[in-house]
């Protein structure tokens, strides 16, 4: 399908941010199209963190503008900002499960509020088990997240991620920190989840293989800006040496 | 001149502290009246905040009475005034010995509890991914948390107060065979609503700056488990001056209105 046919669900421009005299974005764009996979690849500390937090309202921009699904996000009020991120999974890099309660309670908590903006809802404890089964942890439903290994416990982030079913989700390296073969489960996880929800995903990862089983598409950030756009094939085999740097395995 | 230096901006940063804690405790006041209202949340941390505590309160109330009625028994004999000994423990026990050593021990117990709860919520962005999902956490935590306190530290002291009182009567009726009966009759005669309310407001005050300051530090936690621990230590330090602070002024008023 050509590109410009398709509709963008998320859009950044022209996105700057410093932290006192550290410049980190320097004028960012992106646009995510509906049912695609992006990826954004860029080195420790280049700022891909803070761009994806300030997609979610996390991290105010000094300056651009962020559209998600035609809403401007900067300027929008509390209530309409909570009501549009219950359309958004957030897969947070630390995992950042609710350490006081058990998985099952982690994966009730947006539910509390958000129950009626699940489409086909059937109930609670439907919704918890079905997205547990669905990253296979099922058996795991009432230990607490210390009990967990970091493998389980992204999985079950994941979960949590997927429960409101939203239409998009964020996943910040979301298998940094795992061995290759769980690392490839949640890789298979991501696809398997893409393709029965079809949601459109925003991917930032370090990962080369990660980038290349998932990717339609891939933007490097580098030096705050995106500095090269394209498909694993383009970018991996590019003329330009930088951008062919982070496809050496 | 660089220790003056150092001087001048630490005491800068100390008025700049005060200055964001009060916008959090405006902050406070906004969120608390606006729905949706974390009711099932509040119950738990008041319980949490009561069970924590109670134990150590009712252990220092008692050992507050006892050790004060032991004390005071000698001076008190040299001016033949034993038989005011109720009278005058249950004044200073229920106005000033009480809330003031039972809110420290809260300061320590609580308010170091909430500054590292929510300070290392904070670093490993728990509190991120609560706003993500469409939770305020400022009302699910912070304003839940600082409503606890408030409620559940009044609670604590009438507890503390009480297992005090119990503790002299129990020396009074060792040492000077006074019955229990005309200890408390004696107690309570003595006691007016003018010991009673200020005392009570005081309370009531010193459990919101436990829960304000305890949630502030750990809301606005550093990066980093060291974050953690500093947020928790100087929960308690800043809380423990607080309570002196309002403790005074306390006193101040009620002594132009009682
Ligand atoms: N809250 C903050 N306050 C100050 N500086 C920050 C903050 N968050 C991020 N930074 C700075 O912004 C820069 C980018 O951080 P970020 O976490 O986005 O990196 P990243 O690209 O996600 O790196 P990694 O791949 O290691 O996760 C870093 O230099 C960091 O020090
Ligand atoms: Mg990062």
């Amino acid at each position: 399908m050509n590109k410009e046919d398709r509709k963008i669900v998320l859009e950044l421009k022209d996105i700057h941010k410093s932290f006192g005299k550290n410049h980190v974005l320097k004028g960012f764009n992106l646009k995510l199209y509906e049912g695609e996979n992006l990826v954004i690849m860029g080195k420790s500390g280049s700022g891909k963190s803070v761009m994806v937090k300030s997609i979610v309202g996390l991290i105010q921009p000094d300056s651009g503008s962020i559209t998600i699904k035609d809403h401007d996000i900067i300027t929008m009020g509390q209530e309409e900002l909570d009501f549009l991120r219950t359309e958004i999974g957030f897969l947070f890099q630390g995992s950042a499960l609710y350490d006081s309660m058990t998985v099952r309670e982690n994966l009730e908590f947006p539910l509390r509020r958000h129950k009626d903006k699940v489409k086909n809802f059937e109930g609670t404890e439907k919704s918890v088990t079905q997205a547990l089964e669905s990253v296979g942890l099922l058996h795991a439903i009432d230990l607490m997240p210390a009990e967990l290994s970091g493998g389980m416990m992204r999985r079950v982030a994941l979960a949590r991620a997927l429960i409101l079913k939203p239409e998009i989700i964020m996943y910040d390296e979301p298998t940094a920190g795992l061995d290759p073969i769980t690392s490839n489960e949640i890789i298979q996880l991501m696809r398997t989840i893409q393709k029965e929800y079809n949601t459109s995903s925003l991917i930032i990862t370090h990962d080369v293989d990660c980038a290349r089983v998932i990717s339609n598409r891939i933007i490097l950030l580098v030096d705050g800006i995106n500095y090269a756009e394209g498909t694993y094939d383009e970018l991996s085999t590019s003329s330009d040496p930088q951008t062919r740097a982070f496809f050496k395995n | 001149m660089s220790k003056e230096n150092s001087i001048l901006k630490r005491s800068k940063s100390f008025f700049a502290e005060i200055g964001e804690m009060a916008y959090f405790a405006g902050r406070f006041f906004k969120e608390v009246f606006r729905k949706p209202f974390e009711f099932k949340e509040l119950i738990r941390q008041c319980y949490n905040v009561g069970i924590r505590s109670l134990f150590l309160v009712v252990v220092t109330g008692f050992i507050i009475g006892l050790v004060f009625t032991l004390q005071s028994r000698p001076t008190l004999e040299e001016f033949g005034a034993v038989s005011w000994m109720p009278s005058m423990i249950s004044v200073s026990i229920i106005r000033e010995i009480g809330p003031v050593i039972i809110a420290l021990i809260c300061a320590g117990r609580i308010g170091s509890g909430i500054g590292a709860e929510l300070g290392s919520m904070k670093v490993t962005e728990q509190i991120d991914a609560m706003e993500v999902s469409g939770t305020n956490p400022f009302k699910y935590l912070v304003v839940t948390r600082i409503l606890a306190v408030t409620l559940m530290l009044p609670l604590l002291v009438i507890i503390g107060d009480a297992v005090a009182l119990i503790g002299s009567a129990m020396v009074e009726n060792l040492k000077g065979g006074v019955s229990y009966t005309l200890y408390f009759n004696m107690a309570f005669s003595s006691l007016s609503f003018s010991d009673i309310i200020p005392a009570t407001v005081k309370t009531v005050l010193f459990g919101f700056a436990i829960g304000l300051v305890g949630t502030y530090k750990g809301y606005n936690c550093a990066k980093g488990t060291v974050g953690v621990g500093e947020a928790s230590n100087s929960a308690v330090v800043y809380s423990s001056m607080l309570l002196f602070i309002i403790d005074f002024i306390a006193v101040f008023v009620s002594d132009i209105f009682f």
